[in-house]
Order: C-alpha cells, then structure tokens, then sequence
C-alpha cells in the first residue's frame, strides 16, 4: 500500500536542553541516527506520544544542518508536560514535514531581514535566522528584535549571545518585560522597543510571537510606515491531520496546516478575523 | 440498457452478493440505513437513509494504526490492509455527488489511503429518484436526480429496474447476471419525464445557490449570523448525518495491551473542536455554526473549483431538533445579495 | 390562541414589561418551527406561530435568556412548565427575569411522527378543529392530530402548570390514569439478558450526536464530562463499542430524580431511539422506593435523592419488608 502520512516515522531523543522554566528543546533523530526528513525554514512536524496525544509543532533548527532536527516545547499541555517530562533515549513519533515556509529562496532573498520575536516566538524564527546566516552571502543585513517576560524566559541564550551577536552582519537587541537583577540591557514590551530602534523601512520583516504582541507590533510597525506586503508571520490553530483534511485549523478557505502556517500580512488581512 | 422484474431483485441482490459485498438501503428502527445485504433483505421504500453512504468509504471510526510501547521504546504498526471489492446499490444522486466532494479532499495530495482503498473497491449503483420530498434541493447544485451518476444508473420504471452502466467498472459489474434481460429505453425515457414534471414542482426548486462560493469576509462578518445560530443545540446531528461533511478527529485509545490511534467523525459545532492549551478561536456557538455553513456554501467552493460541500440531500432539513438548516441559512443569508 | 399569544407578547414587549419573548418562529415549511427570541412587535406579527407542530420545549433556552438585561417572556406547555420549574429549582434560571405565560396543550406532533405514517413530501399543513390537512406533491391527507402525537403527548402526564405569571387558556390538571410506565414495565418484565439485549439493540445506534444531552433541560452543567477532552470519555469518539452505552446510562443517572419526563431526548434522536425509557425507569423506581415523586411539580422540592428522611432505606430494605407497595 502507498505511503500514508498519518503514519509516523520513529524519532529518538538524543538531546534535551533546557532553555528556561518553561521551554527545552529537543534534538530528534531516528533510531539509525539520522535526521528525520527534508524541510524549509518555518515548517512544522507533528510529534506524538502514542497514547499521549500528537500535536504540530514548529522545527526549531534550521534545514542547513544535516545531523538532526530540534523542536523547542513550551509547556502548556497535556502532551507538552509529557514531552518535558522524557529523559534522553526516548522514542517518539514524527511527521511531516508540513505547511509552507517562508519564502527564502523567493521574496525574502536579496533583502535586509528584520526578525521580531516574542517568547516562545522565537522558535520557528530560529529556523530562518540560522538558514539565513548558513546562506549569507543571499539576504542583506540582519536585525533581530527578541523580547521575552524576563531574562530567564529568553530561548536559545546561548546561541544568541554566543553566536548571533558575535556575527558580523547580524544585529540582536534584546529586551525584557520588567526590571530584573543581573539584566543591564533594555526593558519594555517589543511593541515599543520597536518603535524605539525605529528601523529602516527597507526592511522585509517576520514576526512570532503572543497574538497580541503580534498585533501591537504590527501597528507600530505601520506607524514607522512598514505595509503589510513586508511583514511575514506564522500562525497557530488546533490541528490533528497536518494536510488540511481533518478541517479545524481553517481561517476563512485557508487551512494553517497547509496553506500556512506563514502568512504574508495583507495575505491574512483578507481572511475573516477569527484566530 | 438492462432489466429486471422488480418482484426478482432478490435473485439479484443474490447473484451480486455472491460475489461481492452487497449494501442495499434497508429498513431499521431507526430509520433506513445502507446494510450489508443478506438473504431475504429487501429494500426500503424511503426515498433516502437517515445516515449517508459515506459511511461505507469514511466510517464514523476506523483504526488508522496500533503501537506497542516497550520503555523508552515505540514500534509503529500499520495495520492497513487491501479492501475487498463491494457495491453499494440505491445511492441517489445527491449522495453520489457527496463522493465527488469527499474525493476532493480525500484524494488530494497527500492521499488519504484509508479513503483510497475503499473508494477504488466500491462500485456504485445509483437510483433514480421517482418521488422526491420536500425536502430535496438537489437541482439547486446542478445535480439530477433523474439522471443519476455512478458506476451504473439504474431506474425503477413501473414493476420492472432498469439498469445502465455507466463505468467500466458498471459494465463489469452487469456482466454475465442472468437474471437481468436486455430492456428498451422507453419505459426509462417516460421515467425520466415523471421525474421532472415532479421537480418542477418541489417547493425548494427555484433556490439558488449563484449569490455564494464568494465574498467571504462580507457573508463572514454578516449581522445575520447571530437570528440564525440563536436557537442551535450545539449537537452534531446535522454534521452526522451529512453525506458532505468530513471533519475528523484523531485519538488514541489505550487497549492495555498497545495502543490503537484511530480517527472518528468530528463536529466544528462542538465546542472542543479548535480548542487549544491556551484558548479557542471559536468562543460561541455561533462562530462554531457560522463555521459549518460558512465551509460547505463558500470556503469548499472556493477551494474547489466552485463545487459547493452541500448536495441538496435534506437530511439537515428533517433531522435538526430545532429545524435550522442550510436553506434557511442560504434564503437569509442571501437576503438583498445580488446574484 | 396564536392571535392571543401575539397579542400578549405584543403587549409586554410594547409596554416595556418584558424585553424580549421566546417562542417558536415559522420555517421554510409548516412543520420546520424553530424556537426563536422575538424583539419588537413587527418579528412577533410576522414570524410568531403556535400551532399542534410547536414540540421543542423551550424552557432551556432561558439558562442563558434569564441572564440578559430585562425579563424574558416564555410561553410554556405544561410539560415544559414542569422542566421550567425543575430549572428555577436548581437555581439555573433567574425566575425575577421571567414572565411565564402558561398555554393549554391538547398535545404536539411533528413532522417526523407525521411522516412515519407514510406522508412524504409535504407542502402544506393547516389545522381546523384538530384535524390536520396536509398537501403533499402526491395528493392530500387528511389526518386527526390524535393520531399522529408524540409518544409523550398520548402518555401526557400532566395538564397543568407548576409555574407561571399569567394563563392564556384553560388551566388542567395531571393525568391521573397516565399510562407512560407500561411501556417501563414490560421492559422490567423481561429477564436481565433480554433487557441488556434491548438497550443493546436500542443504544447500538446512536451516532453520538449529543442532541439528547443538548437539548435536555437537566442537562445545564457549565462543562459537561463528555466534553472534558482529558476525561477520555469525551464526546464523538467511541473508542469501544460500550461506549455509547455508557453515555447514555451515566447520563440517565446524572439527570434521575430532575428529569421531568418531558421527552425531548427522544423527540431528537436522529436515530428514534426511545431514550425516554431510560429515564422514567428511574423516575418509576424512585416512585416505587421513595413514594411517588414528580419533579416540577413544585418549585423547592427536594428530590429523593438528593433529600434523606428517616423513613428512608436501601432498595433491598424495601423490597425485603414487603416490596414496593409498602415503600
């Protein structure tokens, strides 16, 4: 019989990093120790624990590196408290890869990239970023805005601090939501961090995050003259099947598992609001 | 084209079940249903059955696969297996047309095998429609209940069944039945004619469905959304018995002994259906029925070529517990809308 | 009484007494009546209907009415005046926000019930003196509504309003010689396996649409069970073949000692299962062990089963010291 996407392929943890209180990242392979399959920054993979439950998530790592793939998890469920709670050597099962991703070989070549994330936002961005800079020599300048509720809730620290910011050619400004000790670097919501940096509107812009992050930030964004046809996000829904059958994570005639999850702004803008 | 005396069909429900699975609509106490046919089954009198065919092809629970677990590790089961070949015989044409939409979503790409598998070994058999109800709307989809597609066509003409393959699949499926003799085309010509001057006169057969399959965030965000979902139950009885509506969920079960993942129907009148961790898109129930016929009168069709995801069946329309149902909501919702 | 019923809710809404009516609305057709809230005379002139295809109850719908700014006016048969009062029992509808007319009812049939008697294809229904002139695309049928009522209306229990403001019509009385527990009692007649095979048979057909649960007055939790995704019971999915079973029986055991017997569930059953017998089986042993009790009847009682009184005992107490007659 022909392959059936629904059936999952094996997947073994090989590490777990714990990113902050809430969030870790998990390296997955399979069980013959190599990388699950093929995918373009910002698409997604369902991960499940048999009996647990599967849900999408976003692939963290970028589609340039060729040993493994990593998912960073917040936890906030069932499944996610689960997945928290393995240890290393754990099987799981993975699917996809699924949905579309941003247009990197297309729109977003040649240009200055400005990514804004907020939280757990930063995961799928991850992707990109590290796409991007595995393939410089393609886009332009690269600004990241990330912001998170405190220093400790900043995913993936180390590799911002210890490879992002010591790039050439990348430029990361971070901040946080309140005052904290041991924190000398910007506070307030990236909304108006934003608006603070005032950035050029050259820029091609993706942004991840909390829906009302996202929201605030795209009206700063506009108040700085960016339009929507610059701004790229990607979207989250309930989702079961991963390929637009089981019909519950459609807004409007889209479905964010197929046709998403990455929206262009003005793309969504003309969809009904309900998400 | 072929025949045979109505008074004989059991001597051809005989003669396709030996070789085949054979489902006829029959009588149950809850209404008529597409049964497995076994000796001395007759068919109903009903025009249609209370639940649509799809079961046959997308059951309301099917196991997709098993696990064992053992520690740390998982070991995947497929337990698909090659379906045997069946017919399905007195499918009306509204319910033939409901594959035709299934298929669209089913049979895109990535294919579902579990939907493939049974579809590729069915062979309808479809009924003409001789005494349609008032209920039925199917002309309002372009669909003719008096010419009804499939893999052979078949039409009740005074005491006699006349057959007409329309398939390969159809042609074989007549072939070598001794019990069926060769038939002239009049009797089904003058069926036909009844068939129409019938239609003419069923009250939904002027409604038209031109004004939908656009303009979605002007019909999404119309006041009328609220009138029409007030009085719903939230109950899934319209989704359940729609032959077009394919939603599904996915669980896992524990049996104690592995785990089996299977799918079942789904309701996007259900609460839970997009709740997630952290919220729900869909708060009330008017978003969740505002989902529902929004998907079948204008997503499904822009998706598709136009298609819309109704066949005009009526099911919704004697089955809700609170008579709310897709024509109500086309006539409002279409109020003042130019076409 | 339609033109009464108008009149009334024209009234009310016009001098401000009630901001809104529920009631039934007209459909597509002359059977397909949906309960509807009306907000000025004009909906009312145009939309409102009451005839004998007037079936929901819709004494539910006041859970969430009853909590809107003004009173809500509701018209009520008798049988949904008892699930009203059930309701304001429970303290799930504010009785200050409503003013409930109570109507007489000689009984209610439906399109489903109709049809069953072989009349297909419906055009037109009018009534004139009880009996139903029906046109259908095939010829017309005259039929007395006698003979075509709900189960529930040839079983009717009760002509009587335990709750109300106002009554347009004669007030009745309960039925005294009401039959509903015969068809409870052939059940209990049978052996165990009989029985089990009956609501096996029965049951095997739901398709777990949760229209019963939806559309039954008792049934207002907040958050049903069935509808905790982590409780690994929740609805649609049936993971074994009991499962249905289980919905059906822990429902009837949830609602036992409020259900009022009002048949809704069964009236909605896509699948005509009589899912009313399951419930006044309970409502039948709570008599028999408990002394007849009714729920509805007053607005306060206590239920059986929710109460203690010193008289109270195990079944088997009862039965060992001479059986349900003495209990």
């Amino acid at each position: 019989m022909n392959n059936e996407t629904l059936i999952p392929v094996i997947g073994v943890v090989t590490d777990i990093r714990i990113d902050t209180p809430d969030v870790k990242t998990f390296r997955v392979v399979t069980p013959d120790g190599n990388k699950p399959f093929e995918y373009m920054p910002g698409q997604c993979a369902m991960l499940s624990i048999p009996g647990v439950g599967e849900a999408m998530f976003s692939i963290t790592s970028s589609p340039t590196n060729t040993e493994y793939m990593e998912f960073s998890i917040k936890k906030c469920g069932c499944l996610t408290d689960w997945l928290h709670k393995m240890e290393v050597g754990q099987y799981v099962t993975v699917r996809g890869p699924y949905g579309n991703y941003f247009p990197v070989e297309t729109e977003l070549k040649g240009k200055n990239l400005l990514f804004i994330a907020g939280g757990i936002g930063l995961a799928p961005l991850r992707s990109v970023i590290n796409y991007c800079r595995a393939n410089r020599d393609n886009y332009g300048t690269i600004d990241i805005i990330y912001g998170s509720r405190s220093k400790d809730d900043l995913v993936d620290y180390s590799e911002i601090i210890n490879e992002w910011m010591t790039e050439a050619g990348v430029s990361v400004h971070l901040t946080i939501d309140r005052e904290q000790e041991g924190w000398d670097g910007h506070v307030g919501f990236v909304p108006n961090y934003v608006k603070e940096l005032n950035p050029d509107i050259n820029k091609t812009v993706l942004v991840c995050g909390p829906p009302i992050m996202i929201k605030f930030t795209l009206n700063a964004l506009k108040e700085l003259g960016f339009t929507e046809e610059q701004v790229y996000t990607t979207m989250e829904l309930r989702m079961k099947c991963g390929v637009g059958k089981c019909g519950r994570c459609n807004i409007g005639s889209k479905y964010v598992c197929k046709d998403g999850p990455v929206f262009r702004y003005d793309k969504l803008g003309a969809l009904p609001d309900e998400y | 084209m072929l025949k045979i005396k109505l008074s004989k069909l059991p001597i051809l429900f005989d003669a396709l079940s030996d070789k085949n699975k054979l489902y006829i609509p029959a009588d149950t106490k809850g209404g008529a249903r597409f049964l497995q046919y076994e000796n001395g089954m007759t068919m109903t009198k009903e025009l249609n059955t209370v639940r649509s065919p799809k079961d046959l092809f997308f059951p309301q629970t099917e196991n997709l696969m098993d696990f064992k677990l053992e520690g740390k590790k998982i070991e995947v089961i497929d337990t698909r297996e090659e379906c045997e070949d069946f017919v399905i015989f007195g499918v009306r044409a509204c319910d033939v047309r409901s594959f035709e939409v299934l298929d669209r979503v089913f049979l895109s790409e990535p294919i579902d095998t579990y939907y493939k598998n049974r579809r590729e070994h069915g062979v309808i058999v479809s009924l003409a429609c001789n005494r349609p109800e008032e209920t039925c709307f199917c002309s309002t989809f372009d669909i003719d209940c008096a010419n009804p597609e499939g893999d052979v066509a078949s039409y009740i003409c005074g005491d006699e069944m006349y057959f007409e393959p329309l398939t390969e699949k159809g042609s074989e499926l007549l072939l070598n039945l001794s019990c069926l003799s060769e038939g002239s085309e009049a009797p089904v010509y003058e069926c036909k004619r009844n068939i129409y001057e019938i239609k003419s006169k069923l009250p939904l057969s002027t409604l038209s469905a031109e004004k939908f399959g656009k303009n979605m965030t002007e019909y999404f965000n119309s006041d009328k959304w609220d009138e029409l979902s007030e009085a719903c139950l939230g109950c899934g009885t319209c989704t359940f018995v729609c032959p077009t509506c394919q939603c599904y969920d996915i669980k896992d079960f524990d049996t104690g002994n592995g785990i089996k993942r299977f799918r079942c129907w789904d309701s996007c009148m259900y609460s839970d259906f997009t709740k997630m961790a952290h919220g729900n898109p869909r708060v009330s129930q008017k978003e969740r029925f505002r989902q529902r016929f929004m998907h079948k009168l204008v997503y499904y069709p822009m998706n598709n070529d136009g298609l819309f995801s109704c066949v005009g069946c009526g099911r919704c329309l004697s089955k809700c517990p609170i008579s709310m149902n897709i024509v109500k909501v086309m006539k409002k919702l279409g109020e003042g809308k130019d076409e | 009484m339609q033109e009464m019923m108008k009149k009334k809710a024209i009234e009310l809404l016009q001098s401000g007494e009630v901001a809104r009516v529920l009631g039934w609305k007209k459909g597509e057709f002359d059977y397909d009546i949906t309960p509807a809230v009306f907000e000025s005379a004009e909906e009312i002139e145009n939309e409102f209907i009451y005839n004998s295809l007037c079936s929901p109850n819709l004494s539910k719908y006041l859970v969430k009415e009853s909590r809107k700014e003004g009173k809500t006016l509701i018209f009520l048969k008798p049988c949904d005046s008892y699930s009203l009062s059930q309701l304001i029992t429970e303290h799930r509808v504010i009785r200050e926000n409503v003013y409930a007319v109570g109507i007489e009812c000689y009984g209610k049939t439906d399109a489903d019930t109709i049809k069953e008697k072989g009349i297909k294809g419906i055009t037109k229904i009018t009534e004139n003196d009880g009996v139903l002139n029906i046109e259908t695309l095939y010829g017309t049928e005259k039929i007395p509504v006698y003979e075509v009522l709900r189960e529930r209306c040839v079983n009717c229990k009760s002509k009587k309003h335990p709750v109300y403001d106002e009554l347009i019509g004669e007030e009745g009385e309960t039925v005294d010689d009401c039959e509903r527990f015969d068809e409870v009692a052939k059940i209990e007649a049978m052996t165990p396996e009989e029985r089990f095979a009956f609501f096996r048979n029965e049951l095997s057909r739901c398709i777990r649409c949760n229209a019963c649960r939806n559309v039954c007055p008792a049934c207002t939790c907040e958050k049903c069970v069935f509808d905790n995704d982590a409780s690994g019971i929740a609805q649609k999915a049936a993971s074994d073949s009991f499962e249905e079973n289980m919905f059906h029986i822990i429902r009837a055991f949830h609602v036992a000692g409020r259900c009022t017997d009002c048949g809704e569930c069964s009236r909605v059953c896509p699948q005509n299962i009589p899912l009313h017998l399951l419930n006044r089986k309970f409502i039948k042993d709570i008599n028999e062990l408990y002394g007849n009790y009714q729920a509805g009847e007053n607005i306060g009682n206590r239920s059986p089963l929710t109460d203690y009184t010193q008289s109270d005992a195990e079944p088997n107490i009862v039965y060992e010291r001479g059986g349900k007659d003495n209990a």
